[in-house]
């Protein structure tokens, strides 16, 4: 092995914001030629650290050298001199600008400005990697994949040697994926730097060189990926190996209380993103949701709260008191809030959607319940009394019930959300990714919640994204892959192989 | 061999700062009105040479001197208020309705055309109701359409309710030619003067009393409207976020639509009291820009009524002194609007260095320790 | 009748003339986000700036020296316009104040400022006090191409302007010219559709910002120079200037932010704006008044229509710069 040549060397960087530290004197070293992953759970500060390097953020101290050079990298032109390129997770586009004007927007001109000049030149790079793209096409007339590969092929363009690619295939389809990972091997065989941002072993296995793991805003180690394996990193990510062990009970007299069927719906571009899905939730079980992100999981669920307007498709409630049986179809939540069913719905976009940021925790209490009786005057007494019980129940860190939500940390945003969902009661509740970016403790807090409803009777409906947990905490488990279901399993006796498969059955998952 | 340029951390660097405590933030604007003072007093010699002192004591005088001058600030203020109050409710659901000039003025025409037109038809008792009736309806009217078009086609609502402002002003300058007496004035003269139909009564003889009274009322209503009502919660989830507003089931466009009713509603009644409980006129200045002014009113006081009583009155005190000022020492009028223009420049800048933290270099110091 | 429509055509095109340099100012300042209400206050100071570098100019200069009669007024139009536009972009930029209401401060300053010096110049400067006039300049300001008047009607409406008039056609054209063709105009399209991507392009945002907003309100502000040099002739009437501030922001609407059609999207302003004269003359109807009053209502009327339609048709490349409004701060989380 030739000797390693530091692109990159951070040194002690701490980044803060308020008072949450994100990362906290970190050291690592990215090597010329070579495919360096940066592992870590999500809120790990992975982002943080690498928009530091982008000169999106700056730190609060430390040192940055290029090329063993100390540096000072205060935009990302100071980036981009340095012939740094990121790849952001939520794609820097202008969307009414072409492929073209996107990538070579910025750059100086030395013969003057010429787009044709240029598109020929763009041609070239992306004959160079093997990418297929239409460069008059308008931003936002593409798909996912070809946004990112305009974005890729914008920082090969510049001539950037150093590449930091975050979460690059959360929305590609497995075969996407592959061009990708070869592209990226051409690119470390030229002698690049390549940093790849993922919580994903395996890929990190397949494609990197060498890996770090941040842990908490903290920088836990490096090991060469030859010598690591999935358990190993594992144990970095989390710090102390755990098996989950998570309790799951048997379901009691499990009953059918929603059945979904043959539900279709479009986004805004006409696009499907959910096709044909029929499934039964159970009273008393735990329905696991699968996929890779974007398969279609948030319009499902959003469709189920009476947010999405269905193309076609069926959702009955099985009223448990009453037994009629009532359909939900593109009625609004406050249509089905009167129709006697007790939904929750812990979204996934916590301070967009389930929660208002700049309210006290009261006040957020009040959301589900401040339409309840005739009065025009909102009741604050009980929103209170609510908030005080969740506070110290779930023992949410928080100064008082009048702080606003979002000084709170994430994992005290969610135990204040999921505690307000399930302070009603439910009988069907529906939770998207719950235990992102909580610690360990916190996540916990959260499982044992969900059974408690379960064991109370609900029909829980749980999407997450780590596959030891659904196997662990669910039920029956049903996968999504592209806007289809492609496999549903039993908890009990399904294998990580088994659905890691069926989430990349479909070559869908062009969207977001 | 360090590169010395990309070495330094940029001079100063900012970041956000949620959590100055109110009373600190105060301070600051408070800070900025003085510093605005300050700065005015160097205009005011600049320009006229006079003692800055003594032009501030003469503003003071000339607000406060006379019982009658203080009715007279005072019924500006409430106003200044009642407008101020009424695009509060738009502001705080992020609805930019800077259309308020135009909702009042038509408020003002139906006002006028019912003194106009029902003098003889109505006795008082019932043409007053009238009166409130079509000015409420004219207002909500004006402030409805550019609502049906955000909540329906998310038309650009700044834009929209801004050009409606001109439409409006064009339709009494149209009026005003209908209306107008004696011929050839261009202007309405005082409707009804003889026999004062269709004027807000004086109460306990003091002639602005019933307006300071009705806006009294307006915002002892907004303040709880906005803060234990419904309707006022639902305003802002809606403004904060919209995401949140339809998760719970809140119909947004009917809460856009609604508030902005109200709104227009309110404007209608501030046009309802310039018209009839001040000016027993109508031109198209009648209003005399203070919807705009409104819409600093509202924003200073970051939406709240019980500040915006404050606001108001500083704004109008600005106004009114200034114009004292200038015919005590025989100045231009508009050396007011250069003033309040001044002192806005400050408070606004002011919000600022409340909303961010500033983080002065450090580094170099550690490095010359070295 | 054809002179009548060539001389409906010339009075339009003239009241026009302001409108494509606001209208042309406040798109290159929103193309940047900046939605500046401030236009109306900066055309205001735009004309007043030119009146006083004008009076000073004939009361110590050579008001024979027609290039610095010209001269001195067009830079101090030019500075004057241009220091309320970094006002507006201190605040907005660096302090990241609401756009609206610092724009409406501007408006009241600026019109305030206008209306004082126009009121009391003379009187503060040991003049006898009243109005301003201000001829030998303004007359330098109407000077026509010396071959108009030989040209016949098509000379008489469409050369015998100023050289302001020409001066805003060819700026509105360059305008566009930079918009859509330069890799200047690229990159400040892009920091008014997405200021973080062009942050992430390398562009300098802040900087593209302030030149942006500059250089719009100095090309705002000779609207204003126009207004009180050609079209009135040297002389300062309080409020002459109207609402033709508000007018040129609704132009930028009307024109879908393309400065091009700024020019016969302006002349058409114009044209509404005093097609009530012409009106009996065309048809040999009586206009009652009060119509005359509607038919100034008509381009604010046209625009909100526009406005709507291109709400209802959702076409992107329609629709207000993405960022318009936004103050932008890179560590926003």
């Amino acid at each position: 092995m030739k000797p390693a040549v530091p692109a990159i060397e951070l040194r002690g960087i701490t980044k803060t914001f308020g008072k949450v530290v994100a990362n906290k004197n970190v050291d690592l070293t990215v090597n010329r030629g070579e495919i360096l992953s940066v592992l870590g759970e999500n809120g790990s500060g992975k982002t943080t650290l690498m928009n530091m390097i982008s000169g999106i953020y700056y730190p609060d101290s430390g040192e940055i050298l290029v090329d063993g050079k100390e540096v000072s990298i205060r935009s990302p032109k100071d980036a981009f001199d340095l012939k740094i390129g990121m790849i952001h997770q939520h794609f820097k586009l202008v969307d009414i600008f072409t492929a073209t004007e996107n990538i070579i927007l910025g750059l100086k001109d030395e013969k003057g400005f010429d787009v044709k000049r240029a598109s020929a030149e763009i041609k070239e790079t992306c004959e160079k990697y093997g990418f297929e793209i239409d460069l008059n096409k308008k931003i936002y007339e593409m798909s996912v994949s070809e946004k990112q590969t305009v974005e890729i092929v914008k920082v090969l363009y510049r001539g950037a040697d150093i590449l930091i690619l975050d979460e690059p295939t959360a929305v590609l389809t497995p075969q996407e994926t592959q061009t990708l990972f070869s592209v990226l091997r051409t690119m470390r065989d030229y002698g690049n730097a390549i940093v790849i941002i993922t919580h994903k072993l395996h890929e990190v296995l397949e494609l990197s060189d060498r890996v770090a793991v941040l842990r908490k805003g903290e920088h836990v180690g490096s090991v060469v990926t030859a010598q690591a394996d999935e358990s190993s990193l594992t144990q970095m990510m989390v710090g102390k190996k755990i098996s989950l062990d998570i309790e799951r009970s048997e379901p009691k007299n499990p009953t059918d209380r929603l059945v979904v069927e043959n539900l279709n719906c479009v986004n805004r571009e006409g696009v499907k993103v959910i096709e044909d899905i029929s499934f039964t939730a159970r009273a008393g079980e735990i329905l696991g949701i699968a996929g890779v992100s974007g398969s279609g999981q948030r319009e499902l669920l959003e469709a189920i709260a009476g947010l999405q307007k269905l193309t076609d498709g069926k959702i009955t409630y099985i009223n448990p008191k009453t037994g009629t049986h009532d359909n939900l179809r593109n009625k609004t939540p406050l249509q089905i809030r009167n129709l006697g069913v007790r939904l929750s719905f812990v979204p996934e976009d916590r301070l967009g959607m389930g929660l208002v940021g700049n309210m006290d925790i009261i006040d957020n209490m009040m959301l589900r319940s401040y339409q309840k009786g005739h009065s025009l005057f909102l009741q604050r007494k009980a929103p209170r009394d609510l908030a005080e019980r969740i506070i110290s129940e779930l023992d949410v860190v928080t100064p008082d019930a009048n702080t606003p939500v979002r000084r709170l940390s994430g994992g005290n945003v969610q135990k204040v959300l999921v505690g307000r969902e399930i302070s009603s009661a439910p009988t069907v509740l529906m939770v998207a990714y719950p235990v992102r970016g909580l610690d360990i403790n916190s996540s916990y807090t959260i499982y044992n919640l969900l059974n408690r409803q379960k064991d109370s009777g609900t029909a829980v409906i749980f999407v997450g994204e780590d596959l030891d947990v659904l196997i662990e905490l669910c039920d029956k488990i049903l996968i999504l892959c592209g806007g289809k279901i492609s496999g549903i399993v039993d908890g009990r006796t399904a294998t990580k192989e088994e659905i890691g498969l069926a989430m990349t059955k479909y070559s869908g998952g062009e969207r977001e | 061999m360090k590169n010395s340029k990309n070495l330094s951390e940029p001079l100063i660097r900012l970041s956000k700062n949620d959590a100055m405590p109110p009373w600190k933030a105060w301070c600051v604007r408070a800070g900025a009105v003085v510093a605005a003072f300050i700065v005015c007093a160097f205009i005011i010699v600049i320009l006229t040479g006079y003692n800055p002192i003594e032009v501030y004591v003469a503003m003071f005088k000339g607000s406060f001197g006379t019982s009658g001058k203080f009715w007279f600030m005072l019924q500006k203020t409430a106003i200044l208020l009642c407008i101020s109050l009424a695009v509060t409710p738009a502001f705080k659901m992020r609805f930019w309705n800077i259309g308020a000039e135009g909702q009042v003025l038509v408020g003002g025409l139906a006002t006028a055309a019912c003194m106009i037109y029902l003098d003889d038809a109505l006795p008082t008792v019932l043409l007053i109701p009238v009166m409130i009736a079509a000015s409420v309806l004219a207002g909500i009217i004006w402030a409805l359409i550019p609502a049906v078009f955000k909540a329906t086609f998310n038309t650009n609502e700044t834009l929209f309710t801004l050009m409606m402002n001109y439409v409006a002003i064009q339709l009494v300058s149209c009026f005003v030619t209908i209306w107008e007496k004696p011929k050839g004035s261009n202007t309405v003269g005082i409707i009804n003067a003889m026999s004062e139909i269709g004027w807000l009564p004086t109460i306990f003889g003091k002639k602005y009393l019933l307006n300071v009274i009705i806006v009294i009322g307006i915002t002892i209503f907004m303040y709880i409207y906005l803060k234990y009502s419904k309707h006022g919660y639902e305003i802002s989830v809606v403004g904060e976020s919209e995401n949140t507003a339809k998760y719970i089931g809140i119909n947004v466009k009917k809460v856009i639509m609604r508030t902005m009713a109200l709104s227009g509603a309110i404007c209608g009644v501030a046009g309802l009291l310039i018209i009839a409980g001040t000016n027993h006129t109508i031109s198209s200045n009648i209003v005399g820009g203070q919807g705009f002014t409104a819409i600093m009113v509202s924003w200073l006081a970051k939406f709240n009524p019980a500040v915006m009583v404050l606001t108001s009155f500083i704004l109008t005190f600005l106004g009114r002194g200034a114009s004292e000022i200038a015919t005590t020492f025989r100045l231009n009028e508009s050396i007011s609007e250069i003033l309040t223009g001044v002192i806005l420049f400050f408070i606004i800048g002011s919000e600022f260095f409340i909303n961010y933290k500033i983080n002065f270099r450090t580094k170099h110091i550690e490095e010359d320790k070295k | 009748m054809i002179t009548l429509i060539f001389g409906f055509l010339r009075q339009a095109i003239i009241q026009g003339i302001p409108l494509i340099f606001g209208s042309t100012g406040e798109i290159l300042t929103e193309k940047s986000g900046n939605l500046n209400l401030g236009i109306p206050g900066i055309m205001y100071m735009g004309g007043i700036s030119g009146v006083i570098g004008a009076f000073f100019y004939e009361k110590y200069g050579d008001v024979s020296n027609v290039f610095l009669c010209v001269l001195i007024p067009f830079l101090a139009s030019l500075a004057g316009s241009a220091l309320m536009a970094f006002i507006y972009s201190f605040l907005t930029i660096t302090l990241r104040a609401n756009q609206n209401v610092t724009g409406l401060a501007l408006t009241t300053f600026g019109v305030g400022v206008g209306n004082f010096f126009g009121g009391s110049l003379s009187s503060l400067f040991g003049g006898s006090g009243g109005t301003i006039a201000l001829n030998v300049t303004g007359n330098y300001f109407k000077t026509t191409l010396p071959f108009a008047d030989k040209l016949g009607l098509f000379g008489s409406t469409f050369l015998s302007f100023g050289f302001l008039a020409y001066l805003a056609i060819a700026i509105a054209l360059t305008a566009s010219l930079i918009l859509n063709r330069t890799r200047i105009g690229l990159n400040l399209r892009a920091v008014g559709e997405s200021p973080a991507t062009a942050d992430a392009a390398g562009i300098n945002v802040t900087l593209y910002k302030y030149l942006a907003t500059c250089i719009g309100g100095a090309i705002a502000g000779l609207g204003g120079l126009y207004f009180v040099m050609d079209y009135i002739g040297g002389a300062w009437t309080n409020n002459g200037f109207g609402d033709r501030g508000w007018l040129a922001i609704a132009l930028v609407i009307f024109v879908i932010w393309k400065p091009k059609f700024s020019i016969p999207g302006a002349i058409l302003f114009g044209g509404l704006y005093i097609i009530y004269i012409y009106i009996p003359e065309f048809t040999g109807m009586a206009l009652a008044r009060s119509s005359q009053e509607l038919f100034n209502m008509l381009p604010y009327v046209v625009t909100i229509i526009v406005l709507c339609l291109t709400s209802m048709r959702k076409k992107r490349e329609q629709q207000p710069p993405m960022s318009l409004g936004l103050s932008y701060f890179r560590e926003e989380r």
